[in-house]
């Protein structure tokens, strides 16, 4: 029995699109109520972990244990049961749904998931578009309606994949303090972010990956000593 | 004899009747149609054989178990559906995954063995199925006269399209399938058992094509070619209306269907080609069909 404060542990951990072996070996593990990274390059294989623990990917090998569950077998809508929350990125909103069917999309996976009026108040513009075709939103809009619907359901281990991309600073902002907020509330939540200014001063951890490995780990306070090798990697 | 510039009214309403009958029966296979494109991006070439089997299904179940049109109405579908959902099961979802080329041949090769399964054993002289006792009779309108079974047709398959319509568009359950059609792998992201509702939704679209055999029994003899006569016909019409839509779908089928009651008064000779031609009309100007999305 593991610890079951360990909301999600991967063990050498590959995946395969065809032919295409992606990720070689990833080891990593993230604990209830942390905010955890995965920065590297375009095509490092950060996207593809994603994937891989909601079981989108071709074929994956070694083990994923969510809350104490392995789920390296397990179908893939049977994972978004155990409490995750994924939100893809290129936002997946659905264009022949409006806002409030895209909102009410996703079923419930735990029972407390945030009330209508609770996301309604977060997000006010989904609110006043709420009968607007999904597609039709303004890009932060979507990325705002994507992670409201993971909100409802009560999902409580969120993975993010790229959601500040190519929106205004304004924005950004609004998204980092509810990621803040949702942390103050307990989830975990799994981020793979480019915008490093973004991710740095709201995350306990990161992960580097680089070919479908993950080649560092750094600590939040570590960031300041480590930042050379980060440039490194993340070529910034 | 009642004219109006010339055209006798009494055979052009007629004409229109009939287009109109043709029109449901066209509306209701190409729904069934579009529905199983929509999700699974199959084209069932098995949605005509479906239909005749509904159509064989009612007569036996009249000649050998004594059931009537009304019940064979509820269970004949049902019953086609449910060999809808097995032919998914067990013949297309095992390669689901390869080139869709394959799942039409497979559709293709089991509406030929269907179709050649009913050949030899009831021959292809075609069955006649009565009009049940409560519809027939009819009513006389100003220039025509209505049977009752036919307006029946008319009403009945509005009823179901209409229904089949609000249930995908407005419920729920109709924005799982929406959203599954747009994003199958996002949706099974979400927890929503996708090859379960692919499943539903194959042997809901050749339900219709059931529905559709047991409401032609009476009006059409029942034959095993009645199916594949009508399919050719119902892909012009799905190609004139656009494979995205399912009010495209619905619309298309009724309009062809008059404009082919049309033709046969004024054109006759055209009757059987004009929906060919409105099809090559199309695709030339607006290639996704009328109510088609553009890639």
């Amino acid at each position: 029995m593991s610890n079951h404060r360990e909301k999600l542990r991967i063990n050498d951990l590959h995946a395969f699109y065809g032919e295409s072996h992606i990720l070689h070996g990833i080891d990593m593990t993230v604990m209830q109520g942390e905010l955890v990274t995965l920065l590297g390059r375009n095509g490092s294989g950060r996207s593809t972990t994603l994937r891989a623990i909601m079981n989108m990917v071709g074929r994956r090998t070694g083990s994923i244990v969510i809350n104490g569950n392995e789920t390296i077998d397990m179908a893939s809508h049977r994972i978004a049961h155990l409490g995750l929350g994924y939100c893809p990125e290129e936002r997946g909103i659905f264009s022949s749904l409006n806002v409030e069917e895209n909102l009410m999309l996703p079923p419930a996976v735990r029972s407390d998931g945030m009330s209508v009026e609770e996301i309604y108040e977060i997000f006010p513009n989904l609110y006043e578009r709420r009968y607007s075709q999904g597609t039709r939103l303004s890009g932060g809009e979507q990325q705002m309606l994507a992670m409201a619907r993971i909100l409802r359901t009560g999902a409580n281990i969120l993975l993010l994949d790229e959601i500040t991309e190519g929106l205004a600073p304004v924005i950004v902002k609004k998204l980092a303090e509810v990621l803040l907020m949702l942390k103050e509330r307990g989830l975990t939540i799994l981020l793979v972010e480019q915008n490093f200014r973004f991710a740095a001063p709201i995350a306990d951890r990161h992960y580097v990956m680089e070919h479908g490995h993950i080649v560092e780990e750094v600590l939040a306070d570590e960031l300041e000593a480590k930042a050379e090798m980060l440039n490194t990697y993340l070529g910034v | 004899m009642a004219t109006f510039l010339g055209i006798n009214l009494f055979g052009l309403f007629g004409q229109l009747l009939v287009g109109l009958i043709n029109g449901s029966f066209y509306a209701l296979l190409s729904l069934g149609l579009a529905i199983i494109f929509g999700l699974l991006k199959i084209i069932n070439f098995a949605q005509g054989a479906m239909y005749m089997l509904g159509a064989f299904a009612a007569w036996l179940a009249l000649q050998y178990l004594g059931i009537n049109y009304w019940a064979a109405l509820i269970v004949v579908p049902l019953a086609v559906g449910a060999i809808g959902i097995l032919m998914e099961r067990y013949l297309l979802r095992p390669i689901a995954n390869e080139d869709h080329l394959y799942s039409l041949l497979l559709t293709f090769g089991v509406a030929l063995i269907l179709q050649g399964l009913f050949t030899h054993m009831f021959g292809s002289s075609g069955m006649p199925y009565n009009i049940p006792e409560e519809l027939k009779g009819g009513s006389r309108l100003p220039f025509m006269y209505l049977p009752n079974y036919r307006a029946w047709i008319i009403i009945a398959s509005l009823v179901v399209c209409v229904s089949t319509w609000y249930m995908i568009e407005k419920t729920k359950l109709g924005a799982y399938l929406r959203a599954g059609t747009e994003n199958p792998q996002l949706m099974q992201a979400f927890g929503i058992n996708v090859p379960l509702i692919v499943t539903l939704t194959f042997g809901f679209g050749v339900g219709l094509a059931g529905f559709a055999g047991v409401m032609a029994a009476p009006v059409y003899s029942v034959s095993p070619e009645m199916g594949s006569n009508m399919l050719i016909v119902v892909f012009a019409i799905v190609v004139i209306g656009g494979m995205g839509s399912i009010g495209g779908a619905i619309l298309t089928g009724l309009g062809m269907g008059v404009v082919e009651g049309l033709t046969k008064y004024f054109y006759p000779e055209a009757s059987t080609t004009i929906i060919f031609l409105v099809m090559v009309i199309v695709l030339l100007t607006k290639p996704a069909g009328l109510f088609g999305k553009e890639a």
